[in-house]
């Protein structure tokens, strides 16, 4: 139930007066209603949970992680990670294009 | 897929368990608040990929788990009744009442509807003006604003025929009962991403302040969950107890406001009982007076029900954190996702489940 995954907004409407719209997930387009996010503009990513995009993705914020992130794993290569042994790489196949509900 | 699969790179989630391996000195216990996370460390294995020192706890946060035997009896009652259509998340319809599940009330004949999203049950309540038709409203922080607006659009339209049965709880009232409990273990939490994304973090503060622990608003992917155990790691070794953010990209400070204001009209913050962990002062929200037209509890006469939990069940303990799924003797005997004893078997956020499905019969660190 509160596993919401981003999709990008491509379209907004009205529906009984009510702020909605069409949200594109890798290509499998979802409804969602949007008066929770009033300043949301096409083209952004939202966050929908049970039929409503309760959060816009910060793409400023976004970027600051990945730089973070982008020294971490810097730092890791220079110190050899893949001879860690960890074994994260088993579950995979299980993660990769895997949608939650 | 944008901001998603970047949560998901494999070199990046072993640069930050290397991380965590490299900071971690002592033991410490750790609780994830969110179902939703617990499901995703069970599948990816994250609990087996952290130094022997740190334990992860899985806490109360799945709404189906924690709604009490009553709620859905009653639901239950309402559904059985003739002229009814009752409405649902899906796995609010198989969590068992104390004689039957709502999926063999719709086999018995009665309307009972699994729905998406609160507005459907609106809308089906628009198309059949004859019946009366009610929401099974469960759930955190997260879905409080939609289904303050399913009651709003339904005040609004004068739609007199819809209903919520609510069972809402809330989060930081939990997070401290389990903190003030004599049997308490958690050092740190990871606060629920999207219960944040409505709520803010403000309330964490307090708490975090006051019994010393760490509590990181977290994300759901399995780089968010690492790095979110990382920065709780990093406080504790260091004697902290913060508020932080893991999770920038989605929630602020102070959260969704257009949310918490129609949150705030709707509903009023009241006690509830938790299953398997009692009532809770101020844990729980109910609609206003305002709105008891719309609110099922009233017009079906069900509020005083109380039943006793079936005592072969555990996940009161589970749900504090106090037991592991697997350390139930009905675990995958008596009790599986098929034939669930508990609701935590039930949803497939619950411990119980995320423990059978991805066949955690015992932890690695018990070894
Ligand atoms: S395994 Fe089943 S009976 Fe045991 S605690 Fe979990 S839900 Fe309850």
């Amino acid at each position: 139930m509160c596993l919401a995954i981003p999709g990008k907004l491509i379209e907004i409407y009205d529906e009984a007066g009510m702020k909605m719209g069409k949200l594109d997930y890798a290509g499998t387009i979802n409804t969602a209603c949007l008066e929770y996010v009033p300043d949301i503009r096409v083209g952004q990513y939202a966050l929908v949970h049970a039929g409503f995009a309760i959060g816009v993705v910060d793409e400023e914020e976004a970027q600051k992680t990945y730089e973070l992130w982008a020294e971490l794993e810097k730092a890791a290569a220079e110190e050899g990670t893949d001879i860690f042994g960890m074994p994260l790489d088993t579950g995979d196949e299980e993660r990769e294009g895997e949608v939650s509900p | 897929m944008k901001y998603l699969d970047e949560f998901r790179d494999p070199r990046l989630a072993k640069a930050i368990v290397r991380e965590i391996h490299a900071v971690t000195t002592k033991p410490w216990v750790i609780m994830e608040i969110c179902g939703g996370q617990t499901h995703s460390i069970m599948k990816n294995g994250i609990d087996q990929l952290l130094p022997a020192e740190i334990e992860l706890v899985h806490g109360p946060g799945c709404p189906v788990c924690v709604t009490p035997l009553e709620q859905i009896d009653k639901a239950i009652a309402i559904a059985s009744k003739p002229g009814v259509i009752l409405t649902s998340f899906g796995d609010m319809l198989r969590v068992p009442g104390s004689e039957k599940d709502l999926f063999m009330v719709q086999s018995e004949g009665g309307d009972v509807r699994v729905v998406y999203s609160p507005l459907d049950a609106v809308r089906i309540a628009r198309e059949n003006p004859e019946k009366r038709v009610v929401f099974f409203a469960v759930g955190f922080e997260t879905t409080a604003p939609n289904n303050a607006m399913a009651v709003w659009q339904a005040y609004r339209q004068g739609l007199k025929n819809f209903s919520l049965l609510v069972s809402h709880v809330l989060v930081p009232p939990a997070m401290e009962a389990l903190l003030s409990s004599p049997a308490n273990r958690v050092q740190g939490y990871l606060a629920a991403g999207h219960v944040c994304t409505v709520m803010g973090w403000k309330q964490y503060e307090p708490i975090a302040e006051k019994h010393g622990v760490p509590i990181v608003v977290t994300g759901f992917e399995p780089v968010d969950i690492l790095e979110g155990i990382l920065m709780v790691v990093k406080q504790l070794e260091k004697g902290q107890a913060r508020v932080e953010n893991q999770y920038s990209r989605v929630v602020k400070r102070e959260g969704n406001r257009p949310a918490q204001e129609l949150v705030n009209r709707v509903f009023e913050v009241a006690d509830r009982k938790w299953r398997g962990i009692g009532t809770i002062p101020v844990s729980g929200l109910k609609l206003r007076p305002e709105f008891r037209d719309h609110d099922a509890e009233i017009l079906f006469e069900e509020s005083g029900r109380e039943v006793e939990e079936p005592p072969e069940c555990l996940s009161g303990l589970v749900l504090q954190g106090l037991k592991k799924p697997h350390e139930c003797p009905a675990f995958g005997t008596t009790c599986t996702p098929r034939t669930p004893l508990g609701a935590t078997m039930v949803s497939s956020e619950g411990a119980c489940a995320a423990y059978f499905s991805y066949h955690r019969q015992a932890k690695i660190h018990d070894c």
